[in-house]
């Protein structure tokens, strides 16, 4: 994984609550064997019609959303299902991070090992972003805070191991393994 | 006993779980006692073993099936299944070369042990109180109606399991359900788990392992346990959990993967000891009237949205509430049980096991499903498949006009080829109730297994009751 240390764009607003991991790829795509590609079934449902054009009044369809990489969504973000399928389409997609009042569990721990952060906010900071859609604004990963156009910063919780691994780039994986002998030993004291 | 010598259920089953302990910089590393895979979040897993040249650490702890992506047309031989689409075909192929290669159990095409991932691991005996267990699928919570810590883990955990056998975890808070009371006829599981969605939000268990608790749950069967637990992840949920008791044990005994002889004396010992110490302390806790809960449905596009069948459709200023309603083409203020059904959909991790099937049947027997109503029922598994022939449901079904199946997921999440067409209106027993998601534009009203019978007789949304009246 590539180390992330700051991430600035302007935002798009998808304002809905409860937007689930059905929504953000439909289960109908899953029967892929690769994470490549996913970007193009990104919220396929309410990208495009049933004719497959794409329906204009769409936030991410519209000319203000090209190039945004900051996705601000109502509270609850990534329910349902466990598929890593979302955070794999969202960062396929250009996007390279959510912010919300609350996002799902297993929806955030896929994100965060794929490098896609998800971002939770105070309700005052939320009402902020959803009515100043395309506002440009930063993420500072290494100081876990969100930078507003105003220069007020708003500091945003994340597991100090999980904000570790994304800024140095590290894969979860190998840190597991270096802990091979408390597993071995874990496993023989079961015995 | 002092408070701080009390524990929960969960917390005795964390605790003695721990390879590492968490610390304020590192989360605690858990080990895992059953890895279970299906095909359609593990080919990314397997390949990263690959790349990295890795093994699979404990092959005897792993067992894969194929639920989502088959189909259940009715065949003579698997053999013979045409599988829906290239992609679905080519990942059932790659889940067998998978599980061939790395040396893994695979309850495939050809075995009668085959179906929905949670289904054939309680039914096996391989689920079991005081397990960790994690599948990548988020009804993995359904184990914990059996007392064992089960929880749904995306593609990566998956690969991290199969390598290390171990997953990095920060502890969840816990969550006390408490349901109380006799239940209504007519009223089950599934219309208990949706009340409680109702009650807590689709958000209400969000970090959190919910433990369910209080009489109306002891008297459960492991089914409706396992129905109640499927859906702890609609509310948001880490895992649900029950505590293990007498039930529990005799659901257990003489499966084919649970303990004997010796060893299952020690087992029962050790298992009936996890149950939560009566002082033990929750984060969070919630006590809910079992007696006052009545069928319900849903009406909206997430399984909070949810009411009494008999009611009206509340009425709500919410922009998203609004634009569910819209969805489903529904009206506030109007009863639900106007609403002609097409399609009436039995099956699914939640509600597919044999007292589901034959609740269904005992309201289905010597009736018809309405001439316009299409009606699928679909066993959790093959062995429940044979079960249910056995006790002649299968013709109950078929002379009521339903179609019988093999086992998989099916409608519930429509990436087998089961699909519900654009615009139609299903009663589901699934999970589910997202846009789309048993088809592109098919609305979806869950609802438990005798809600879904009536409903296929009236060809509109029913109340179950009065086809329970002696």
């Amino acid at each position: 994984m590539q180390p992330i240390k700051e991430i600035r764009s302007r935002t798009v607003v998808l304002p809905l609550a409860d937007v689930d991991t059905d929504q953000i790829i439909p289960a109908r795509f899953l029967t892929t064997t690769s994470r490549e590609g996913l970007g193009k079934q990104l919220f396929h449902d309410w990208r495009f019609g049933n004719d497959g054009e794409k329906k204009q009044d769409f936030v991410l369809n519209k000319p203000a959303a090209n190039g945004c990489k900051i996705l601000v969504a109502g509270h609850n973000f990534g329910c349902g299902s466990s598929r890593e399928h979302a955070p794999w389409a969202l960062l396929d997609y250009g996007l390279q991070a959510v912010i919300s009042t609350e996002i799902a569990d297993i929806f955030r721990s896929n994100s965060l090992k794929n490098g896609f952060l998800p971002i939770v906010v105070n309700k005052k900071c939320h009402d902020w972003l959803l009515n100043n859609p395309g506002a440009e604004v930063s993420i500072n990963v290494e100081e876990s805070t969100l930078i507003l156009p105003s220069g007020d910063c708003v500091k945003y919780p994340i597991d100090d191991f999980a904000r570790y691994c994304l800024v140095e780039g590290i894969d979860q994986l190998g840190f597991l393994q270096q802990h091979e002998k408390e597993i071995q030993m874990f496993e023989n004291s079961r015995q | 006993m002092n408070k701080s010598a009390s524990k929960t259920l969960f917390e005795k089953v964390w605790s003695s779980h721990l390879v590492k302990d968490e610390t304020p910089d590192t989360p605690a590393i858990v080990y895992v006692d059953l890895h279970l895979m299906h095909e359609v979040t593990t080919p990314q897993a397997f390949s990263l073993l690959r790349e990295k040249g890795l093994k699979v650490r404990r092959p005897d702890l792993t067992l894969g099936t194929m639920d989502h992506s088959i189909p259940t047309t009715p065949v003579k031989s698997f053999k013979d299944l045409a599988i829906v689409g290239q992609g679905a075909a080519n990942q059932v192929k790659t889940m067998e070369d998978n599980c061939a290669e790395f040396g893994l159990e695979l309850l495939g095409f050809d075995s009668e042990l085959r179906g929905i991932v949670h289904v054939i691991g309680p039914e096996l005996g391989a689920t079991q109180p005081g397990k960790i267990i994690v599948c990548g699928d988020s009804h993995t919570s359904t184990h914990g109606a059996f007392g064992a810590l089960a929880f749904g883990i995306g593609t990566t955990e998956v690969g991290h399991v199969l390598a290390t056998q171990c997953l990095l975890q920060r502890k969840p808070k816990t969550f006390a359900i408490e349901v109380n009371g006799t239940l209504q006829t007519g009223v089950t599981a599934k219309d208990i788990i949706l009340a409680i969605i109702g009650e807590i939000g689709v958000d209400g268990g969000t970090g959190h392992v919910i433990e369910y608790c209080g009489n109306a749950i002891q008297q459960m069967s492991m089914e409706a346990r396992m129905t109640i637990c499927n859906m702890s992840i609609e509310a948001g949920a880490r895992a649900g959990m029950i505590g293990p008791d007498d039930t529990t044990m005799s659901w257990l005994k003489g499966r084919p993967r649970s303990p004997k002889g010796k060893a299952w004396d020690q087992a029962v010992e050790h298992w009936t000891s996890l149950a939560s110490d009566r002082s033990a302390e929750y984060d969070r806790s919630v006590t809910i009237d079992g007696s006052a809960i009545e069928p319900m449905v849903t009406f909206g596009t997430n399984p909070g949205m949810v009411m009494p069948v008999a009611e009206e459709i509340p009425a709500s200023g919410d922009s998203g509430f609004k634009k569910a309603l819209n969805y489903m083409q529904l009206t506030p203020g109007k009863p639900l049980t106007e609403s002609p059904v097409d399609v009436v959909f039995i099956g699914s991790c939640t509600n597919s096991r044999i007292s589901d099937l034959e609740q269904a049947a005992k309201i289905l027997e010597g009736r018809k499903v309405a001439e316009d109503v299409r009606m699928l029922v679909v066993p959790g598994s093959q062995q429940i498949k044979m079960q249910a022939e056995e006790k002649g449901l299968d013709k109950i079904f078929l002379e009521s006009g339903a179609e019988w199946r093999e086992s998989g997921c099916s409608m519930c999440l429509a990436m087998n080829g089961d699909t519900v067409p654009s615009g139609q209106l299903s009663v589901s027993t699934s999970n589910r109730n997202f846009e789309g998601r048993q088809g592109i534009g098919a609305r979806t009203i869950l609802a438990s297994p005798l809600t879904a019978a009536a409903s296929a007789i009236e060809g509109s949304v029913a109340d179950p009751r009065p086809y329970l009246e002696t």
